[in-house]
């Protein structure tokens, strides 16, 4: 047994793809040892990365693999042997199997006797092997984008490959890829370690061997001594704290080899430039120079955000480390670079400023929204117009809308598009309008509302902070969903250009998650956003597919519960998520599975029904009154004493699913569970299709209406049950 | 860090430098291209000598043109024209990285008394139909440089691809001479008098007047037909090229596919200048983006079959 360590050195990989290709190549490299053959299942595997290497440490390899036997199926002995003669039938095959015939044997196998051959499969080494797997294994690895660089093109992988280490214990395996063949030799940080080889002696020296040359190979470990390091440099300034930012932290992981506790740098700025928004330093500074933001301490927390004030610092994490006077001339550099940053949002800032949102409404019409669709003033009159009927449907409802402030926001929501600032830096459109708005004395809601307007981005991203910014926000993206889908540009697999799914899924994820709650439904969206009914029906469809979706990924509910809770309505997020809960919470119990499985019967009973004619419409029908009609009319006669126990006790339990309302699910649920001893009986005393067409109906109406009325909340025959 | 700005390499020190590095690497020393272009990627040294199967090691600096960044002067760090030192080098030597990174201690740069790191950056001009893959290399923070592996031009596959290094140069300089504006870098020292020429003495003016051309003055009716004018010229041969396989070999060889480019290229500055006089609306500029296209992809592939014709012309001629 030997450790295996493989190592492929690149030049800079993006940091955005690391952390995934690190685990496809550990998962690659053991999966190809044991599909070999060459260690045991659960062998112990490291993985490790930096900009420039990927690397793989396997324990516990063998040098070769077992020899096996294998046996070998040949043609059947009818064939094969004439009067015990063998003919060349087994001749050839005893060639094949490269042994004697004599050695051949015979199997009895179901379909009659055959011959076969012991043939022996000597162990190759695992040396051999793995030179020959695993280029494949590493051509394989997917790359969000890839690069050629040798003539030929004779492979694409994500940069350049620079050199290679695979080693078997102390074996060299001249693994082969991109034109280098592996060695047992590795190379430093750039700049604190300079070019020289390090030659390795065994695997388990890896991570050794390379501290010393000022790589730290684990990605944990640089990330905590980032960390570290950041928290120590913070320090040195009185109450301020650096601001979390788990995205940025993971970034600059991926983008440094060495960390160390001067390995970051505290860097100011003029305390002036502060009074620029926020929004608009933490984005120069995280997204255009992968700074991180500085706090001041938490007793300054300003009122109403919740979030504490900046500091005039940054911190700047280094690929490199250096004394009090080398970090002096870094950090200097830094500053310079921020500052000019700085300048140019703030000239950005005042510049807009000039011309106000409001006379910015007319420049719209020059912006194209869409070539079909028109400018983005149209935009802006479809999406105001949605907006204030949307509100007007929710007031009647009950909810508090300032129209007035929605009204202002809708028309002002895609002037910054027209401002230099938002040009500049286009991931703060909307918070830029609603920025300008404040400043330029629209009312508060209206400006938060612009500033909400493409909020929730993602799934992880929060929904507006108030009704009129959902309204606007459900507008905006039912405008261009609607109008999408009108012209047929409707997203297909993974094509998706124009984002609607994510504008969807927004939707879905502001109806289920805004305070206070919007009375809408999904009908009522998508009925509102289009006049065109075929288009109506297409994005009705496409938000519930969406609300599958939110409630599956967002809310983790199992595929099936999602089925049965939608099959019984879609149209009301909150009250689909509600009865999701409710049927996940009990769905474990033997009462409830039992009850499952006996509506699922009822369901294929049913549709055999119909199959045979004897129901003319579909199986289930809506809910009434229609067992008590029936007992009235034939006095129960017709009706079987068990079937019309249970049908008595599905009414009383439809009764107390009313009573329970939409608030209380899972007790409604817990009332159905307790059906179970009456439906087991049922199916065990009762012949549901009766040679008697009179008791035959009666009792199909009765199933009829007990999966009608247990419909309200699922349909259960879609639960997946263990039976 | 005084000291330091006082050692620093005036402005055209560093142009020598650099040049003299990479022509001690076998790049052949080109002079800029004087047709406007937007960036040093679009002068014909890069975007038609990086089609085909040549060889190409070649540098120089290129006076970039973007009407839109110009700030009358104002701003101290953008400008309307700024230069950018081209390195071509097809196929890369194994070493292109670090012959980079010995190109920046040969202007003064000691590596381990600054943070460099390779951020992913990749390069895109959708109009030539030409992408690469790289990094933009951060020097303590700021981006000196735009490394491309070019992987397509004029829509067609490279082979072999091409290293494609763009040095910012005023970038560097600023960083360097440790000054906030650019119009503070100093340009050169009259050795005689001490004398320091700057930037903005070299370029102040320049900067004032085409920002006050592209933003005011630039006539839109006029530019527009400028624009037809040099399109269908340029189109007109593009037309005529159609006909090159048939050519003989010495009207194929004066085919001005080199003519038609520059013609593709006036259009593209004149799109720029509408652009900044705020002349095109997003409907419309879609629709201009890809009539420029279809000029300069046409001549891009143009260029390709030519050289491949004349290839074949030769190869006949040696093997006849």
């Amino acid at each position: 047994m030997a450790d295996f360590l493989f190592e492929i050195g690149l030049e800079e990989v993006p940091a955005r793809m690391i952390a995934s290709a690190e685990a496809e190549l550990k998962r690659r490299v053991v999966a190809l040892l044991e599909r070999e053959r060459l260690i045991a299942a659960g062998a112990d595997a490291k993985s490790f990365s930096t900009p420039r290497r990927l690397a793989v440490l396997v324990s516990g390899v063998a040098a070769k693999q077992e020899d096996a036997a294998e046996e070998l199926t040949g043609p059947s002995t009818k064939v094969a042997f004439k009067d015990g003669v063998a003919t060349p039938a087994a001749v050839a095959f005893a060639k094949k199997a490269g042994v004697a015939v004599e050695a051949l044997k015979t199997v009895t196998t179901a379909k009659g006797e055959y011959l076969a051959a012991l043939v022996a499969k000597p162990g190759r080494a695992a040396a051999a092997v793995i030179a020959e797997e695993l280029p494949k294994e590493i051509a394989a690895i997917y790359w969000a984008k890839n690069m050629y660089w040798r003539a030929g093109k004779p492979e694409r992988f994500v940069r350049p490959v620079r050199w290679m280490i695979a080693l078997l214990g102390d074996q060299v395996v001249p693994v082969e890829f991109g034109g280098k063949t592996a060695g047992a030799v590795t190379y430093g940080h750039r700049v604190l370690f300079g070019d020289a080889a390090i030659k390795l002696e065994a695997p388990a020296k890896y991570e050794e061997a390379l501290l010393t040359a000022y790589v730290i190979a684990d990605v944990e470990t640089r990330r905590q001594k980032i960390r570290k390091a950041l928290d120590r440099v913070t320090r040195t300034v009185e109450g301020a704290r650096w601001r979390e930012d788990h995205g940025l932290i993971d970034t600059l992981t991926h983008l440094t080899e060495w960390a160390s506790d001067t390995s970051v740098i505290l860097g100011n700025f003029e305390p002036e430039y502060l009074s620029l928004p926020e929004e608009v330093l933490v984005t120069v500074m995280r997204d255009h120079q992968k700074y991180l933001a500085v706090e001041q301490g938490t007793g300054n927390r300003e009122q109403g955000t919740g979030k504490t004030p900046l500091a005039p610092y940054f911190l700047a994490v280094l690929n490199t480390e250096a004394d009090a006077a080398g970090l002096g001339v870094i950090r200097h550099g830094n500053e310079r670079v921020l500052r000019a940053r700085f300048n140019d949002a703030r000239f950005f800032w005042e510049f807009d400023q000039r011309v106000p949102l409001k006379q910015r409404v007319k420049l719209l019409e020059n912006v194209t929204f869409q070539k079909e669709l028109g400018s983005y003033a149209a935009k802006s009159t479809r999406v105001r117009e949605l907006a204030l009927g949307l509100a007007e449907l929710v007031t009647s409802r009950g909810s508090k809308v300032d129209a007035v402030a929605l009204d202002e926001a809708a028309t002002l929501a895609k002037t910054d598009l027209t401002t230099e600032l938002v040009k500049e830096f286009t991931e703060l459109q909307g918070i830029v309008g609603g920025l300008y708005a404040k400043a330029q004395g629209a009312s508060q809601t209206a400006a938060a509302a612009i500033y909400d307007q493409y909020s929730p981005e993602s799934m992880e991203d929060s929904v507006p902070r108030t009704v009129e910014g959902s309204l606007l926000s459900i507008a905006d993206k039912a405008d261009t969903i609607s109008g999408m889908f009108g012209l047929g540009m409707e997203p297909t697999g993974s094509k998706d250009p124009f984002a609607l799914r994510r504008a969807a899924n927004g939707i879905v994820k502001i109806l289920a998650e805004s305070t206070p709650a919007l009375p809408l439904t999904l009908s009522e969206v998508a009925g509102r956003a289009t006049e065109n009914e075929a288009v109506e029906a297409k994005v009705r469809a496409f938000l519930v597919e969406r609300l599958e979706f939110y409630l599956r990924e967002a809310k983790g509910q199992a595929y099936d519960v999602v089925k049965a809770v939608l099959a019984a309505g879609s149209d009301d997020v909150r009250d689909a998520i509600a009865r999701a809960e409710a049927v996940t919470s009990v769905r474990g119990s033997a009462d409830f599975e039992a009850v499952s499985a006996a509506f699922k019967r009822m369901k294929n009973i049913l549709a055999q029904a119909v199959e045979k004619g004897y129901l003319a419409h579909s199986p289930i029908i809506q809910t009434g009154n229609l067992i008590e009609d029936r007992m009235q009319r034939t006095g129960g006669s017709a009706i079987n004493p068990v079937l019309g126990k249970l049908s008595s006790a599905v009414t009383e339990a439809k009764r107390e699913i009313e009573r329970n309302g939409k608030g209380n699910y899972v007790a409604s649920l817990k009332t159905i569970a307790q059906l179970r001893p009456l439906i087991d009986e049922f199916f065990e005393k009762v012949m549901v299709l009766d040679t008697n067409p009179n008791v035959r109906k009666g009792n199909l109406l009765v199933l009829q209406t007990i999966l009608a009325d247990s419909r309200q909340i699922a349909d259960f025959s879609e639960i997946v049950t263990a039976g | 860090m005084a000291e330091r700005a006082n050692k620093a390499l005036t402005f055209q020190e560093l142009l020598f430098r650099l040049q003299r590095f990479w022509a001690d690497q076998g790049c052949v020393l080109q002079q800029p291209y004087d047709v406007e272009v937007g960036a040093g990627t679009m002068s014909p040294d890069t975007f038609l000598r990086v089609l085909g199967p040549k060889p190409v090691r070649i540098a120089y600096a290129q006076p970039s043109r973007r009407p839109a960044d110009g700030r009358y002067g104002e701003n101290p760090n953008r400008l309307f024209r700024h230069t950018q030192l081209q390195v071509i080098l097809k196929p890369p030597p194994e070493r292109i990285q670090e012959l980079y990174l010995e190109s920046l201690e040969a202007i003064g740069i000691d590596l381990r008394e600054h943070d460099i790191k390779f951020e992913e950056d990749n390069w895109e001009w959708p109009v030539g139909g030409a992408w690469g893959v790289g990094w933009q290399v951060m020097l303590d923070g700021l981006e000196i440089t735009q490394y491309t592996y070019f992987q397509q031009c004029g829509g067609m596959d490279l082979d072999p691809i091409c290293g494609e290094i763009t040095y910012g140069l005023e970038r560097i300089a600023g960083f360097l001479q440790d000054v906030d504006s650019i119009y503070d870098i100093v340009w050169a020292i009259e050795p005689d008098t001490g004398r320091k020429v700057t930037y903005g003495e070299m370029r102040l003016a320049e900067e004032e007047q085409f920002s006050a051309y592209s933003f005011d003055y630039a006539e839109v009716p006029k530019l527009w037909e400028h624009l037809k004018l040099y399109e269908t010229e340029c189109l007109d041969l593009l037309e005529k090229a159609k006909g090159m396989d048939k050519m003989d070999e010495l009207t194929l060889k004066r085919f001005p596919v080199l003519g038609a480019y520059e013609l593709a290229l006036k259009c593209s500055h004149v799109f720029n200048l509408l652009d900044a006089r705020g002349a095109i609306s997003v409907t419309e500029r879609v629709g201009v983006m890809a009539r420029i296209r279809a000029l300069v992809v046409g001549v891009a592939k143009a260029y390709a079959r030519q050289g491949e014709l004349l290839a074949a012309e030769t190869k006949e001629l040696v093997a006849g």
